[in-house]
């Protein structure tokens, strides 16, 4: 019996020791990219951030272009699937009960979120680049096909299944009995949708497009393949761009100097504390929701 | 009120849920298009050739990409026994014990590792094995992996062990059954159906990763099984065949896209299917 206490200890102890190595590997990863970043930090300082030109022939690292980009595309993805994730998450929670439409739906909003991203990528270059350039020839504007706007596009696709099914879960959560209410004083379908759950919801909507936010700063590949690949800083979204990134992904293996690399680096390291802080802001919003429930105290925003 | 008013709050309704319905049907199109074009043009370049040969060199018409699927499958392998265990384990203990400090922390930390982004694990998997490695590796390739597939083996183990009857674990104590035994005999074994979907949705999530493979698996043209030396995977065959300028490249690429797009949908239907059952028990 002895042994079995002894044992227990031994199970006890090497449980809480896996869970320090996992609590290692986040504290790892923000220690040596901030290690690397070092250099670029010392060399840059605040100018990394508010640089313009990115040239490894000079030794000039400065951000700005990518930071744009990234917050280009991000928020013009965001603009663009927002009526899509929440229509299906409005059809899904408030008009559909099951069925095959739904479970079609259902099905096609998973898939979307099972394509791999160098999928996207590829399909985008293939389709969407020719029909960009197309439309940019009929608007009398110079071809490229490869550009912000259609690396928005794309990312917009990718993150409808996001943003949709967090709003789902959350209007789900609408307590049935507010609802009954505002019909029992004669409201139609749509002014319940409009007049309860939509404002009951209204900050788990929130929390799930900066869940998708989080994955649009940080989606690599099929940005990286349609964006066009340019180091300038535009504001016009029919130019070619890049992002933190795609630059990252395009440039790391060539980067020959220590600078260079150091640069990068920090790029990424920048994207990592914005996401971070991004995913976290969603996740204590949602959190709030689960403690809640539906007890009626969603109400008292 | 007026007839007329009611009327008008009427039409109102159904114009929203119209509205609503067209919008949301419109998100179908871009899944049908971008599926319509990986079976036509997939189908076109799988034959057999296709998947029992490895790449030609530019020119020269044919080759197939059995190194970047075997590749895969090594990559991923190595990438499940290195980092399963763990998120298990971890995944054990923040059920078991998940009022301590370390378990909060955990959680927390566990959150900002799944939500972040591919590249970045990409960048640190290069620092921590590409650098003391001198090389690129298929073993930096399976680390990058192993960490974005941690969280969701993690999650899903302490998802699925909450749900485990508190009757069942006090029926063992009252036998007399050490604790250690009660967790290994009981409490996992009942939850073992939900922590392997979770794997297996785990494995489709990483299946499809290119960003974090790109400068620690790197590639590799020929066939190799050392996992010491870089290694080629469908993702990374996807993308240098499909930024390339040539047309026969660009056929081998639809092929690769549409086996891995077949492997992804499989685990994951596998994985639903072992979910189902686990509800229906």
């Amino acid at each position: 019996m002895n042994n079995e206490v002894i044992i227990d200890k031994i199970f006890k102890g090497s449980l809480r020791a896996v869970g320090l190595v996992l609590l290692g590997i986040p504290l790892l990863l923000l220690g040596v990219m901030f290690f690397y970043s070092l250099p670029s930090i010392k060399a840059f300082g605040f100018r990394f951030i508010v640089g313009q030109t990115w040239d490894p022939v000079k030794g000039m690292y400065g951000g700005l272009p990518f930071l744009v980009g990234t917050l280009l595309t991000s928020l013009i993805a965001l603009v663009i699937s927002f009526p899509f994730s929440f229509s299906t998450a409005l059809l899904l929670s408030e008009y559909l009960e099951g069925g095959i439409l739904a479970n079609m739906l259902k099905s096609a909003i998973e898939l979307l979120a099972g394509i791999p991203s160098v999928i996207y990528g590829f399909w985008g270059l293939i389709v969407l680049v020719p029909l960009l350039r197309k439309l940019e020839m009929t608007m009398g504007i110079p071809p490229y096909g490869v550009s912000i706007f259609g690396a928005s596009i794309i990312l917009s696709i990718m993150i409808i299944p996001y943003a949709s099914t967090m709003s789902r879960e959350v209007m789900r959560l609408v307590p049935g009995d507010i609802k009954e209410a505002a019909y029992s004083l004669g409201g139609t379908h749509w002014e319940v949708i409009k007049r309860v759950v939509i404002p009951t919801s209204r900050s788990g909507i929130f929390a799930g497009i900066l869940l998708a936010l989080g994955r649009a700063l940080g989606e690599t590949m099929a940005v990286t393949m349609i964006i066009g690949n340019k180091n300038q800083l535009t504001f016009n979204v029919f130019e070619p761009g890049n992002t933190m990134a795609s630059v990252i992904a395009n440039e790391f293996t060539e980067a020959s100097d220590t600078l260079y690399l150091s640069s990068l680096i920090e790029l990424g390291l920048l994207l990592f504390v914005v996401t971070a802080i991004i995913n976290f802001l969603g996740r204590k919003i949602i959190e709030r929701y689960e403690i809640k429930g539906d007890d009626g105290a969603l109400l008292n925003e | 009120m007026s007839d007329v008013l009611i009327k008008k709050r009427i039409l109102k309704d159904h114009l929203a849920k119209l509205i609503i319905l067209a919008i949301s049907i419109i998100v179908v199109v871009p899944l049908v298009l971008i599926l319509g074009y990986l079976i036509i043009n997939g189908l076109a370049s799988i034959n057999l050739d296709f998947i029992t040969n490895i790449p030609k060199p530019v020119g020269e018409t044919g080759g197939g990409i059995l190194n970047a699927i075997l590749g895969s499958g090594i990559i991923i392998l190595t990438a499940l026994i290195l980092f399963v265990p763990l998120g298990i384990g971890g995944g054990i203990y923040v059920s078991e014990f998940s009022d301590t400090l370390l378990s909060r922390i955990l959680r927390l930390s566990i959150d900002v590792l799944q939500g972040t982004p591919s590249i970045v694990i990409g960048i640190f998997t290069w620092v921590i094995c590409v650098v003391p490695m001198g090389r690129f590796s298929a073993l930096s390739g399976s680390l990058a992996l192993g960490v974005m597939v941690l969280p969701i083996v993690l999650k899903s183990t302490e998802e699925t062990l909450k749900l485990i009857p508190m009757e069942l674990r006090e029926a063992a104590t009252a036998l007399g059954v050490p604790y250690y035994r009660v967790v290994l005999k009981v409490v996992v074994p009942a939850g073992l159906k939900g922590i392997a979907s979770g794997v297996l949705l785990g494995t489709t999530r990483i299946s499809g990763e290119t960003a974090p493979l790109l400068f620690t698996a790197f590639g590799n043209p020929y066939m190799s099984f050392n996992i010491l030396k870089p290694m080629s995977s469908l993702p990374l065959v996807i993308y240098v065949y499909a930024t390339s300028p040539y047309d026969e490249w660009h056929k081998l690429a639809w092929g690769a896209s549409l086996i891995l797009i077949l492997l992804v949908f499989g685990i994951n239907m596998a994985a639903r299917i072992f979910f189902s059952r686990r509800d229906g028990r």
